[in-house]
């Protein structure tokens, strides 16, 4: 008798997962940008020609004023290699404790977020900076790098952040006074590579955006390398055992393009007084459910 | 027997049902992702800043209602990529306005196009979260 189910119960099933079902869910996309950009000081960006040949990448050089494709360094979901989606193979090794403190961060985004107005993502909720390693792993946008003898220094576009890297062949403090970037230094592996190691960093920052966890034993390399005259990459990977019972890529390869000496960089700040207005503008309207 | 596995196999495709929905999308938690609105009103505000633009307008949307909806896109930085700038909009300019609605029923919406009185389109851009590509740089 159960056989007379099966036929309507598949058919059913197959209308409900059906295109035509859901055809008035359709996802919107979005529109194609329109040209050309402008930059800080309100000039038009004018890209290199597609089919631009590089010249040979400078040694011991890494400065310059770097722009990574589009928005491709925003990294709304996490770590841009290892984004929160659900998928197996971008969950980070977490141990015992790294899933406890997972548990514990509420992210405005990704498959563990909760509504704006909930989050408790320092940045968003306080303003709190960023911190290391979250600067290369959300909203990584043009980066300015300088180098002097005794050290290399970084400046981040998004909230007009510094760091300093120290060349000048210093050792890391143990157990040092929290800072919210860390205690940095750096040193050349080869005549094209700098690698960064950075400890110390202040525990109530994230990783990244998706809230991954990290203790005050944090070591966060940085390597980067210099393609050729116009493109250097960048690599982030995450040690901390405490959070993660291995190190973990958070960050492969990151393209930045070398941008001309006069490129101005647009000021992105969120001021506090900024972020409250639109608090009070979308947060709560957006979260609020008793206006049903 | 066979009628509790008959129940059983209903209850099954029924749950299933229900559940199609919930592996639709993820992100941007605020925003149903899956349908969008339009809207044409008259600017009444206007900010152009961090962390997001926003824009609020006195707007009849399809069904013939008026509100006052708030719209949001991306930062500045990322929307003068696209066209936008400063001074893109003004109070008091008509617009047309497509948004991903808020889920709570709030007029409240996300921006992926404005269209302004003189034919001037601005993309905003719908979730980064699944649509960031490399490729997104400025043609020539």
């Amino acid at each position: 008798m159960w056989k007379r189910f099966v036929v309507p119960g598949i058919l059913l099933a197959s209308l409900i997962f059906s295109p035509l079902a859901n055809s008035q869910t359709e996802k919107p996309k979005s529109p194609p940008p329109t040209e050309p950009g402008l930059d800080g000081w309100g000039r038009p960006i004018v890209p290199p020609p597609q089919d631009r040949k590089s010249a040979p990448a400078p040694k011991h050089d890494i400065s310059g004023i770097w722009e990574g494709l589009g928005i491709s360094g925003i990294g709304v979901l996490g770590a841009t290699n290892m984004p929160e989606d659900g998928k197996p193979e971008h969950q980070p090794p977490y141990t015992a404790a790294g899933l406890e403190a997972l548990k514990l961060t509420k992210p405005s985004n990704g498959i563990r977020s909760v509504l704006s107005s909930e989050t408790n993502d320092p940045v968003f909720k306080y303003g709190d900076p960023q911190g290391m390693p979250r600067e290369d792993l959300y909203e990584l946008r043009t980066t300015q790098i300088l180098q002097r003898p005794e050290n290399v220094v970084i400046l981040y576009q998004f909230n007009k952040v510094w760091r300093v890297i120290w060349t000048d062949g210093r050792e890391l403090p143990k157990n040092p006074e929290p800072r919210w970037y860390g205690y940095s230094v750096g040193k050349w592996v080869d005549d094209y590579t700098f690698v960064v190691t950075t400890t110390g960093t202040d525990e109530r920052t994230w990783i990244d955006r998706a809230g991954r966890p990290h203790s005050a034993d944090l070591r966060v390399e940085e390597l980067f390398h210099r393609v050729d005259h116009d493109r250097l990459e960048l690599t982030v990977t995450i040690d901390d055992p405490k959070m993660y019972t291995k190190p973990w890529v958070a960050l492969d390869k990151f393209r930045f393009d070398l941008m001309p000496p006069a490129f101005d960089v647009r000021e992105m700040i969120w001021s506090p007084s900024e972020y409250e207005e639109y608090n009070k503008l979308m947060g709560n309207s957006a979260g609020d459910s008793e206006n049903h | 027997m066979r009628k509790k596995l008959a129940i059983i196999f209903f209850a099954l495709v029924c749950l299933l049902a229900f559940s199609a929905p919930a592996v639709a999308h993820h992100g941007y938690a605020n925003y149903d992702t899956d349908r969008k609105i339009t809207l044409k009103g008259t600017v009444t505000r206007w900010v152009w800043s961090n962390p997001h633009i926003l824009v609020q307008l006195d707007a009849t949307d399809e069904s013939g209602r008026v509100a006052h909806w708030t719209v949001e896109s991306e930062n500045p930085s990322t929307l003068i990529r696209s066209g936008w700038t400063d001074k893109s909009l003004k109070v008091g300019d008509q617009v047309t306005v497509t948004v991903l609605p808020v889920k709570n029923g709030n007029p409240v919406g996300r921006i992926i196009d404005v269209l302004l009185a003189d034919g001037t389109r601005l993309p905003g851009r719908v979730n980064p979260a699944t649509e960031v590509k490399p490729e997104d740089t400025p043609k020539p």
